[in-house]
């Protein structure tokens, strides 16, 4: 989310979900919601239902993208080009919102410099979308009362993934479809918590709230209340600590709840890194491809088993409530806090509300914020006092930069880190399905979900699959210049011709042996959406 | 401007387009319904929430009927109660008499009605629906005699999932909600979201894998939050001696409003999966030999200082979860910078 941190102020959707029936024109853009976010997609298909036009930037025929009026299906990772060939049109017609680029922003004329260059027709040939559906998609969205962007994995997960972001932020500013009710700039992103986990610190150059650790009476405020010296150096990203543990130079993590071991690419190194760490601890609720490589595993407590706060996609800080008693016997943040004081830092908390109540009163954004206020409907920050309601939408008046603008950022098209050639042939993109979460290792144990998605597919388009004369449920190999495994496959027009699909969920069937090792170097989130791969038919020696 | 209404008796300004229906719900006035739900449009089919309003000489259907600047509602009288036991009468003389064994006994809206309207099925007796129970899916039990014909499974399926897996299908006496040619539900047309189990107001269709584990009277119902996508949605697990058995819609919800997934409604059971690490392990030899907390923490605490004081801080970090809670993810970034000294903390893959 540091695109839209360096476009707008926050690294957060601008807007709440409960105004998407509102919607006049949506743009969903590198989001499959109807399998990613189901119960967004209800209130953007209620949009539909009454009227809205919709927009779709995606390379798979999606269920949105079947029923869109302008399907914009570009070449992965060509999403720069795309959003810089969409404001050339906008510019070019006099479509833009003058008003609104005067008063609320800086910058527009390095990007008008910028985006003369990405002409329609010079677009086509880079994204491979027809110049007429980009003026449609321009018109549509620059013509609306109220536009918002929804975009999702298949925009941060690019090597460009940051970039991608203030991409979509400059559109919207271009129009001035920002800061109104239904009119703004939505993220929806991969698990329950990234908001919250973001917004409270375990990033290695913020304190808690966004906070530089560079930064002296940030730090001094942090060392009062927590009582001791704050190193001003920033720490190192998860990848920097995996890429050090292999070199010998780094030697102890703590993972808490996360599989690296399935879930990120370029399995092999992850892997490489983790067995070469000195002393490794995980916790979680299942054994997972990482505890393999532990030297001591802490059993972790599921949703159920404990008290605590999640905060939504929309920055609304919801209760997780205790239903039951910690399986094991300790919830996370009781193993915590009795670690800390075992190794000479006392941490003493009887109930998690004593924490938020701490979190309050370092953090601004959560400044309002108590289990007291939580009770019934979550808080949406920033909320920064006791009587604050939280904000639904954000920037009506002013974006949370200095100076209170919002900034244009001049992007050029760059594509994937790795594309498509005569040994690998395909470009693979990866994601999720409904039906399953992640490293699957909680939806496998469900009864019924296993039964009905029991296993890994392939998909890929009928043209392809003639080609290679695969049929639908037969057996293929998978590889590409890092491994290879081996699946069904599944004959599907959702794919395009060139482009095939894989899920991670499947702990027998591991995509991420295959994904790339490119990464967005400002967040570090790995090129997920895009790699080169070659399929062949398997058949039994 | 607001539109000023009476409601037995009541002055009530209403502002923007409301149902007579709304408005009462709104103010706490009860009027009964079965074919209603929030999600859906209105349908005016179960003809129980009928109104009067004052100059006009039928009762109306509050769900469907707008209100007008200066109506003066009744919703409570002798004629709607003998029309309200009508309809009613109706509905239970096609069926079956089974509350005892129900699974939806305690938390059905046709049982609560005919007790509150003292009505049962005998009145208008004649021929009655006798199919087989339908389990067919993983998720889904299908008792057809139990279907008053509400359609609120086959509108929220059409209306609100747009799955379009479930119509109203035959003619007359025969019609009842079912998939295409009455086959099973599949993947390849269901989503499995539940939806339309979680708008049932009778025992017609009900969640499989909590039949038989408790009935609603019986449940602890303990309101949190979704923890599979960052949608956040709110839902109630129902537990029953100490175990989650069921997972029903919360329709305060700010973000879902009662709608659920399949991962919400039905991705619970992990919970008390066989395969849950229920003790701290340590490696010894390459193989994990259970501990107790202290003797793991004992462990944890002095390597993770050894490899401070011999290497540095610098050397030594965590990573944290987007699925654990915001409480846990600030005591990890804490922990990292109080109790190891360095700034080595960070989310794990970032997606
Ligand atoms: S489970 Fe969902 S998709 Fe399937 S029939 Fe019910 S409402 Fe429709
Ligand atoms: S119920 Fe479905 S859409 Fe809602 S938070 Fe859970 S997984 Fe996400």
């Amino acid at each position: 989310m540091a695109g839209l941190a360096t476009s707008l102020g926050a690294g957060a959707a601008t807007n709440s979900l409960s105004q998407m029936p509102d919607i006049d024109t949506l743009f969903l853009f590198g989001s499959n919601p109807t399998e990613g976010h189901p119960i967004v997609s209800l209130w953007l298909k209620k949009a539909l239902r009454r009227g809205a036009k919709l927009i779709v930037g995606d390379p798979r025929k999606t269920w949105m993208a079947k029923r869109a009026d302008v399907w914009l299906n570009l070449r992965p990772g060509s999403n720069i080009a795309m959003l810089n060939g969409l404001i050339h049109v906008i510019l070019q017609n006099g479509w833009e919102n003058r008003d609104f680029i005067a008063k609320r922003t800086e910058g527009f004329d390095e990007l008008f410099a910028k985006v003369r260059e990405y002409d329609p027709g010079r677009v086509e040939d880079l994204t491979g979308v027809p110049a007429e559906k980009i003026i449609e998609a321009a018109r549509l969205y620059s013509h609306a009362d109220k536009a918002m962007i929804v975009y999702g994995l298949g925009v941060t997960e690019h090597r460009t993934g940051t970039e991608n972001a203030m991409a979509i932020a400059n559109l919207a500013l271009v129009c001035g479809q920002l800061g109104r009710p239904s009119t703004g700039i939505m993220a929806l992103r991969g698990q329950n918590n990234v908001q919250g986990a973001s917004d409270l610190g375990p990033l290695p150059a913020t304190l808690p709230g966004y906070q530089p650790v560079s930064d002296e009476k940030v730090r001094s405020k942090f060392e009062q209340a927590w009582k001791v010296k704050i190193s001003p150096k920033p720490g190192l990203k998860s990848v920097e600590m995996l890429d050090e543990c292999k070199r010998g130079n780094f030697k102890g993590i703590f993972i808490l709840g996360e599989d690296p071991a399935q879930t990120d690419p370029d399995l092999h190194h992850v892997r490489a890194a983790l067995e070469a760490t000195e002393f490794l601890v995980v916790q979680d609720i299942f054994h997972t491809e990482t505890t393999r490589f532990a030297d001591v595993i802490l059993p972790g407590a599921s949703f159920a088993e404990k008290d605590g706060t999640f905060t939504n996609g929309e920055r609304r800080v919801q209760r997780v409530r205790k239903a039951i008693e910690p399986v094991a016997g300790m919830a996370e943040w009781q193993v915590l806090s009795r670690l800390s004081t075992l190794m000479g830092y006392q941490m003493h908390y009887n109930h998690p509300s004593e924490i938020m109540d701490e979190i309050a009163g370092l953090v601004p954004i959560y400044g309002g914020i108590s289990y007291d206020r939580l009770k019934e409907k979550g808080i949406q920050w920033p909320c920064p006092t006791k009587d604050h309601p939280g904000t639904t939408t954000l920037y009506t008046d002013l974006f949370s930069r200095p100076g209170g603008l919002a900034k244009f950022v001049a992007l050029d098209h760059k594509g994937p880190g790795e594309v498509p050639d005569e040994q690998y042939p395909f470009v693979l993109i990866t994601g999720r399905i409904r039906e399953h979460y992640n490293n699957g290792s909680m939806t496998r144990r469900c009864a019924g979900i296993s039964e009905v998605v029991p296993e890994e597919l392939l998909e890929i388009s009928p043209e392809d699959a003639d080609a290679l004369q695969i049929t639908d449920g037969g057996f293929v190999t998978v590889s590409s210049r890092r491994g290879e495994i081996r699946v069904k496959a599944k004959v599907t027009k959702r794919s395009q011709p060139g482009n095939v699909f894989l899920t991670f969920h499947h702990r027998d069937a591991l995509t991420n042996i295959l994904t790339s090792e490119y990464r967005d170097p400002i967040t570090g989130t790995p090129e997920y959406k895009s790699c080169a791969v070659r399929i062949d038919r398997y058949t039994l020696a | 401007m607001g539109k000023k209404v009476t409601i037995n008796g009541t002055q009530f300004t209403v502002e923007g387009d409301r149902t007579i229906l709304d408005v009462c719900r709104e103010s706490g006035i009860r009027v009964p319904t079965l074919c209603h739900d929030e999600r859906l449009e209105p349908y005016g089919g179960c003809r129980l929430c009928l109104v009067e309003v004052k100059g006009i000489p039928r009762p109306l259907a509050s769900c469907t009927t707008p209100v007008q600047d200066g109506m003066e509602i009744i919703t409570e009288s002798e004629t709607l109660t003998r029309l309200r036991k009508m309809s009613l009468s109706l509905i239970l003389s096609n069926h079956p008499n089974d509350c005892m064994c129900c699974e939806e006994a305690g938390a059905c809206a046709l049982q609560e009605l005919a007790y509150e309207y003292d009505v049962d099925g005998r009145r208008f007796a004649g021929e009655v629906w006798d199919l087989p129970v339908r389990e067919d899916n993983p998720f889904i039990t299908y008792e057809p005699n139990k279907c008053i014909l509400c359609a609120r499974c086959t509108r929220i399926c059409q209306e609100v999932v747009m799955a379009d897996t479930i119509e109203l299908t035959g003619r007359g006496f025969n019609t009842m909600p079912d998939t295409a040619y009455r086959g099973p539900r599949t993947l390849e047309n269901c989503e499995f979201c539940g939806q339309c189990v979680s708008t049932c107001p009778t025992g017609a269709l009900t969640d499989r894998k909590g039949r038989g584990k408790g009935r609603a009277p019986r449940m602890k119902k303990v309101k949190t939050t979704c923890s599979y996508c960052g949608t956040g949605c709110n839902f109630f697990l129902n537990v029953k001696d100490g175990r989650v058995v069921k997972v029903t819609s919360d329709y305060d919800a700010p973000v879902n409003r009662g709608n659920l997934c399949i991962k919400g409604r039905y991705g619970y059971d992990f919970i008390h999966s066989d395969e849950r690490i229920k003790t701290p392990l340590i490696k010894k030899d390459g193989k994990f030999v259970e501990a107790t907390w202290d003797e793991a923490l004992g462990l944890v605490a002095n390597r993770f200082t050894e490899l401070i004081q011999k290497y540095g801080p610098d050397k030594v970090g965590g990573f944290s979860s987007s699925r654990c809670t915001n409480e846990e993810n600030y005591l990890l970034a804490k922990w990292v910078r109080c109790a190891i000294g360095s700034n080595n903390v960070d989310n794990c893959a970032r997606v």
